[in-house]
């Protein structure tokens, strides 16, 4: 199993990047709950880079690519030429500090960490790779 | 792509959320709350029967409205929500900070009740 989807870094795409995501995963027979939040997941992942390595430049693209570790395993690469977002290096945001704060930013973070096993970050043939990693 | 109606029934501002809110949408569903609290209505209600998805931008519209309805005694109240976007504010607890009904006259009777 290995899926591909190359799109531009506009939050218009994101709706592009969801679909593909859903597609692959139905034909890997993941049931509708866990389907729906690796969508999430991956749209958190992408949106937060479009935003803030290439500030929603259309022109600078971005690849998915969808591959099977082992029976357990499915893992998620996002692939582009930005600066590393890595979202390991935040805190996950308090709740409380979040609604005091009137900030609608800072979810996702937590939506992504409590729904991804593994989140690292690697380089290959110069781009940089963020590998999520979903235990089914 | 989102589309948003308004209608107002019984004293309360009802808003109806159809179709995806992410990070490019979800500029609509501030403009539309901010709006509704404009025009000084106090009992808001979220039609969710046809949010098909919601990432966490649309969360962050309605959590950043928290403090403030508190404030003004504004009562906010969700309805309707399919299985799979419920699960989306469960994952972050969001379902124990605001009010989500099941049906629209169950949301209603929690505003009145509120607004006492």
């Amino acid at each position: 199993m290995s899926y591909q989807f190359n799109t531009g870094c506009s939050l218009n795409n994101l709706k592009g990047i969801r679909d593909f995501v859903r597609k692959a995963l139905d034909q890997e027979g993941i049931n509708e709950i866990t389907k729906g939040e690796i969508v999430l997941a991956l749209d958190e992942m992408c949106s937060n880079l479009m935003i803030h390595a290439h500030h929603c430049n259309p022109d600078d693209s971005l690849g998915i690519r969808i591959t099977r570790g082992d029976r357990q395993h499915i893992i998620f690469e996002i692939i582009d030429k930005g600066n590393v977002f890595d979202i390991n290096q935040f805190q996950t945001p308090d709740l409380d500090n979040l609604i005091h704060q009137k900030r609608k930013g800072g979810l996702g973070i937590r939506l992504v960490k409590s729904i991804m096993d593994e989140v690292e970050y690697l380089n290959r043939d110069g781009n940089t790779v963020c590998r999520l990693t979903k235990k089914i | 792509m989102v589309h948003i109606k308004r209608l107002q029934e019984e004293g309360a501002d009802i808003i109806h959320v159809i179709g995806e809110i992410d990070a490019s949408s979800s500029i609509e569903l501030d403009l539309t709350i901010a709006k509704s609290v404009g025009e000084g209505h106090r009992k808001i209600l979220i039609d969710c029967h046809a949010l098909e998805y919601i990432s966490s931008a649309g969360l962050g519209v309605f959590m950043s409205y928290i403090d403030e309805f508190k404030e003004k005694k504004i009562q906010m109240v969700l309805f309707g929500m399919q299985e799979r976007v419920a699960n989306t504010f469960s994952i972050l607890g969001l379902a124990d900070l605001l009010n989500i009904r099941q049906t629209k006259g169950e949301a209603k009777q929690l505003a009145d009740e509120l607004s006492v």
